[in-house]
């Protein structure tokens, strides 16, 4: 499993267009924002955290069909099915890697964007912190949007048609846990549902992605 | 032993259940079912309808503004309960697989999904004199938008997936997570913002009910709209039925001909 995470971490980042394409990504959507909203800091200060959130699923949303498509085509995927490691693993794996690849660079920059739309200060704590914790179930429903989608040859539409919408959740809680932090307010309950939210997916939604692989590999 | 034998007693107590999911069978109950079905609707339907737009007292606050209740309400009780219907019959075909279980879940997503947009629609005609806005993020309007996103995706999946039995078996998978998922949005949205919506008055063992000359016609268009769901799902399974039978003999004749 470890091997299997080294080589899709070595191919996201050699193959290009995965790593630094979502951070890329929401640097620009960071960047229109003060275009459309004008630059007023007490605007962007208070839109902030809520448009990070945004640009972070829309970043993570970007690369979701490179878990598992490029493997569908070249015949890998077919060949970690009848892998010793169980399919869950594998997507749980893979999830992994498009987390450390994609989720985990967009936790780190969003602090720098945060402070390019003049968030204040107590924001860049939270919203790195809100941010680490959702990210991760953001990679794992992606993976099963992605798993769902991998059969069809522009699947990418649909792809977000799907996903989006899963996403909702995360998105309540995560806005929410970091605009009610940087307002001083307490926010211990969406974080917990947000915490909530990413473990059930990480131990939940593997189940549900590799039978979706295991159906479109049939 | 005596208790192995009972279950199974139970379990074939039921079995004629699982008859109907014969594609024959079905059609011919449904066949035989569905003047009965289509008479019934319209019966109730009008009857709500009727009695509820010309026959109710004009409400002190609402004036005749609250005659449209006896659409919305109906519309959004079908568009939740559709969204059951296809849970239960997504897992059915995923664990029994029944083929005419995975074509009524097909058929019903679009029926749903109009509902959804009805109950939208007629919410925001009503909300617009009565809170002076068409639209506001209140936890029940975002969570019927939501759920009409959810539909969208569902009937997107099934459309763009060529192989009938992997559409099936996938849209299945997206029905049971999709449901986990718009049941805690649901929950997600009445945390995130304080609602405009009035909340349930229609409960069996509540105080706050309506009064009853609005909840006779109000009850009867319910079931109204339900059986005029049922009826179109009915109808569109047939046709789902049929195609697949054409499919099947196209094939053949193909076979034929090679």
């Amino acid at each position: 499993m470890i091997a299997l995470l080294a080589r899709d971490m070595r191919l996201a980042i050699r193959a290009g267009g995965g790593f630094g394409l979502g951070l890329a990504f929401f640097l620009i959507v960071s960047t229109l924002v003060p275009f459309a909203v004008g630059p007023e800091g007490a605007v962007l200060a208070r839109i902030a955290p809520g448009i990070l959130w945004v640009g972070a699923l829309l970043a993570c949303l970007l690369s979701l069909d490179r878990i598992f498509q490029l493997d569908f085509e070249d015949g890998s995927l077919d060949l970690l099915a009848t892998a010793p490691i169980p399919m869950e693993g594998t997507v749980a794996v893979k999830a992994l890697a498009h987390w450390i690849t994609t989720g985990l660079p967009l936790v780190v920059a969003a602090p720098v964007f945060g402070a390019l739309m003049n968030m204040p200060e107590p924001g860049y704590w939270w919203i790195f912190v809100t941010l680490l914790i959702g990210t991760p179930a953001l990679s794992m429903i992606g993976a099963f949007g992605a798993a769902l989608t991998v059969g069809l040859k522009r699947g990418g539409l649909l792809l977000s048609l799907l996903v989006l919408p899963l996403y909702i959740p995360t998105l309540i809680f995560g806005a929410e846990a970091a605009t009610r932090g940087i307002g001083g307010f307490d926010n211990t309950t969406p974080l917990l549902m947000l915490a909530g939210i990413t473990a059930a997916s990480v131990a939940l939604l593997p189940f549900a992605a590799s039978a979706a692989i295991r159906i479109n590999l049939r | 032993m005596a208790d192995m034998h009972r279950t199974r007693q139970a379990r074939d107590r039921f079995n004629f259940l699982w008859e109907w999911a014969n594609p024959v069978k079905f059609m011919w109950f449904s066949g035989k079912a569905l003047p009965w079905l289509i008479g019934l609707t319209v019966l109730t339907m009008a009857v709500s309808l009727i009695w509820g737009f010309f026959f109710t007292p004009e409400a002190v606050n609402f004036g005749s503004s609250v005659k449209i209740i006896y659409v919305h309400v109906p519309t959004a009780t079908v568009a939740i309960s559709a969204w059951f219907m296809m849970l239960a019959a997504s897992l059915i075909w995923l664990i029994r697989r029944h083929h005419v279980s995975a074509l009524a879940a097909r058929a019903a997503a679009p029926v749903g999904m109009v509902m959804t947009l009805a109950a939208l629609a007629t919410g925001a005609i009503w909300g617009q004199p009565m809170w002076g806005t068409w639209w506001a993020w209140d936890p029940r309007l975002t969570s019927f938008l939501i759920l009409f996103l959810f539909y969208l995706g569902y009937m997107a999946l099934w459309a763009a997936i060529e192989n009938p039995d992997t559409a099936a078996d996938l849209t299945s998978v997206l029905a049971v997570v999709g449901s986990v998922f718009a049941f805690l949005s649901r929950y997600a949205v009445n945390f995130w913002n304080q609602g405009l919506h009035q909340g349930a008055t229609l409960s069996l063992d509540k105080e706050e009910n309506i009064a009853d000359s609005y909840w006779i016609p109000l009850v009867i268009g319910i079931v109204g709209f339900m059986l005029f769901f049922v009826t179109l799902v009915f109808i569109r399974t047939r046709t789902e039925i049929r195609l697949r039978r054409v499919h099947a003999l196209e094939l053949r004749e193909r076979m034929k001909d090679a």
